[in-house]
């Protein structure tokens, strides 16, 4: 990246990200609102100002990666990459869509920039040891690696396998991030399977664990410049989000997990980003 | 009898020699690592019993044991391979693909990563372990995923030929292997190619179509129904997908009926994937010896395969009955 954006920039980022969910998911008639609108601020910081990368070229080979584990999530993806320049905005209409790029699960193949082809959850954490140990053996472990989970996610087994197996092979340079939103499509975390103290069971698999504010674009930031710094283990950055953050209606509500807006919502949802909540008066275009 | 453009071992000689079929893929994994620095392998806990021990020992910054958990193997195996590298992930065919499959799927054939999927001690020889260790599914498991090669050597010396081809291949692959040592047909010279079958022994009454274990088991056939005075063709069938259309179907218009031969479930297996072909292709009376949409249990594997038809006797029973059938239909 050769521009730094400023705070406040990066959060003007992130709302036009925000809108461009809505808009995409309005358009699509299905997908997922609240972890998209949650992960906003993440993805915002991730490809304004973390990410090593280039939007035109890929498949550099100095690049960063970025495996999004909670495939379903991929909108706030797409609608980043969109803005970092990887591909033409007017491509996010054609989110779901038959012969879109933009599928409504990513894929790999398709796309490029994605790095694997997810949905299923549970298998990103594991796919990214693979190429740090990949990395490895090719002396290129400078190379950062970041998975994002969701914390519903973390009912996956396959998830558990990988949390042992970055800190036994000794893999700084993975980081894992977790959308702990507390909701999943069934309802709230905790009643549908307990995950308790999450920063205890990280540690306690070998992980060092840093806990943000993960809606807060500068915490995100310094947590990412802080994994890169340990490299005694692997970073696990326990992000809290708010799910569907940004929109009043959605926001905490788990009945938003796995639907789209419909219009009359989009329209109000729109208005509501437009005027950062009514903080002002006319709609930012 | 047998075919010798292909440089066979005479399977009646008394001093056959025998080895595991996985021995063959240890082999020549240790030569593909050799060949190429990007070849790479995963361990799930069984790096004996799956011969990886020999790359291990040569390579052990290229082997990487991921303990009991299959689903990890094969994801940190996409993982590897989405950074270059040519992994193979090996495991028993209970667990993996047993365990997997939508990993398989969603990270390996849909992601178009080039990994490796090896399973050893599949089939009915897994024996005394009884039926949670006999995988008699993985073959219409693995051959139904889009981008999926699937591969069933029949002996050692083949399956090492499959290792450095698959080394080679640049698309997803499932190699199958049983536990026991069993008989020796081919030779160095023997050819192998990915997606290509070959006619072991020719004839033109009976087209015997088989994978594995099950090969010499029905070249076993060939000469008991030589004396019968039925000459029965006998193709070796190890790439179950993609079929090689053109050999079987050759050998079919000549012959006009078939049996299928396979230590695993008939339905969706290799018979079931002839019996596609032909029913569209060239439809003629076909006789599926396998698993027959049941469990094994525990036995020796000898025991286990006559128990439940799948030996030389039981191919050619099936034979005569198929000619017989074809001669009622046709003649």
């Amino acid at each position: 990246m050769t521009k730094t954006y400023t705070l406040k920039e990066l959060e003007q980022k992130a709302v036009i990200i925000r809108e461009h969910v809505i808009d995409m998911l309005e358009r699509a008639g299905s997908g997922h609102s609240a972890g998209p609108m949650g992960l906003a601020d993440i993805f915002t910081a991730m490809y304004f100002a973390v990410l090593k990368h280039d939007p035109k070229n890929p498949d550099w080979e100095e690049r960063d990666i970025l495996v999004l584990s909670n495939g379903h999530c991929v909108p706030v993806r797409y609608a980043a990459m969109a803005e970092a320049g990887y591909f033409p905005k007017a491509e996010l209409k054609t989110l779901r869509k038959l012969g879109s790029r933009l599928q409504g699960h990513p894929e790999r193949v398709r796309l490029p920039g994605l790095e694997t082809t997810s949905g299923p959850l549970g298998s990103g954490l594991s796919q990214a040891c693979g190429m740090a140990l990949a990395m490895r053996m090719d002396g290129q472990s400078h190379r950062h690696i970041y998975v994002t989970m969701g914390d519903g996610e973390l009912d996956e087994g396959n998830v558990w396998e990988a949390a042992m197996l970055a800190p036994k092979y000794g893999l700084n340079n993975v980081t894992a991030i977790i959308d702990r939103n507390n909701i999943q499509i069934d309802g709230p975390t905790e009643s549908v399977m307990p995950l308790n103290d999450l920063k205890k069971k990280w540690e306690a698999f070998g992980w060092h664990v840093i806990e943000i504010d993960g809606n807060d674009i500068e915490a995100v930031i310094d947590a990412c410049a802080m994994a890169r710094a340990i490299t005694e283990q692997p970073v696990c950055i326990l992000a809290y989000t708010v799910p569907g953050k940004g929109v009043d209606f959605m926001e905490y509500d788990f009945h938003w997990h796995g639907v789209p807006p419909n219009h009359e919502q989009a329209v109000k949802a729109l208005h509501e980003l437009r005027t950062l909540g009514g903080k002002i008066r006319s709609e930012h275009e | 009898m047998s075919n010798t453009d292909l440089h066979l071992v005479d399977i009646t000689a008394k001093d056959l020699a025998s080895a595991p079929i996985r021995a063959g893929f240890g082999s020549g994994l240790v030569k593909a690592g050799e060949l190429d620095q990007n070849v790479v392998a995963v361990s799930a806990d069984l790096t004996g019993s799956v011969k990886l021990d020999g790359f291990a020992a040569k390579f052990p910054d290229r082997f990487v044991q991921v303990g009991i958990a299959e689903q990890n193997m094969v994801t940190v195996a996409a993982g590897l391979a989405a950074m270059g590298k040519i992994p193979f992930a090996a495991a028993y065919a209970a667990f993996s693909p047993g365990r997997n499959w939508e990993q398989i799927k969603t990270t390996i054939c849909l992601n178009e990563q080039p990994v490796k999927v090896v399973a050893s001690h599949a089939g009915l020889y897994t024996g005394p372990d009884g039926a949670t260790h006999q995988m008699l599914e993985d073959i219409p498991l693995m051959r139904c995923m889009p981008g999926m090669v699937t591969i069933v050597p029949c002996d050692s010396v083949e399956a090492e030929k499959a290792t450095l081809a698959m080394a080679k291949d640049p698309r997803p692959n499932y190699l199958r292997m049983c536990r026991e040592a069993t008989p020796i047909m081919t030779t160095e010279e023997t050819p192998f190619e990915i997606g290509k079958a070959y006619v072991f022994s020719p004839g033109a009454d009976v087209t015997i179509i088989a994978c594995g274990t099950m090969v010499y088991q029905a070249l076993l056939a060939a000469e008991l129904l030589y004396k019968d005075g039925i000459e029965a063709e006998v193709i070796n069938c190890p790439t179950i997908k993609p079929l090689d259309a053109e050999t079987i179907l050759k050998s079919v218009h000549k012959t006009k009926c078939v049996v299928t031969a396979e230590e695993g479930q008939v339905i969706g297996g290799l018979g079931g994937a002839i019996s596609e072909l032909l029913s569209e292709e060239y439809p003629v009376p076909i006789k599926r010896l396998g698993m027959q949409d049941r469990y094994g249990e525990s036995g020796e594997g000898e025991e286990l395969m006559e128990h439940f038809g799948l030996d030389a006797k039981h191919i050619r029973l099936a034979a005569h009955h198929i000619v017989n059938v074809n001669k009622a239909l046709f003649s």
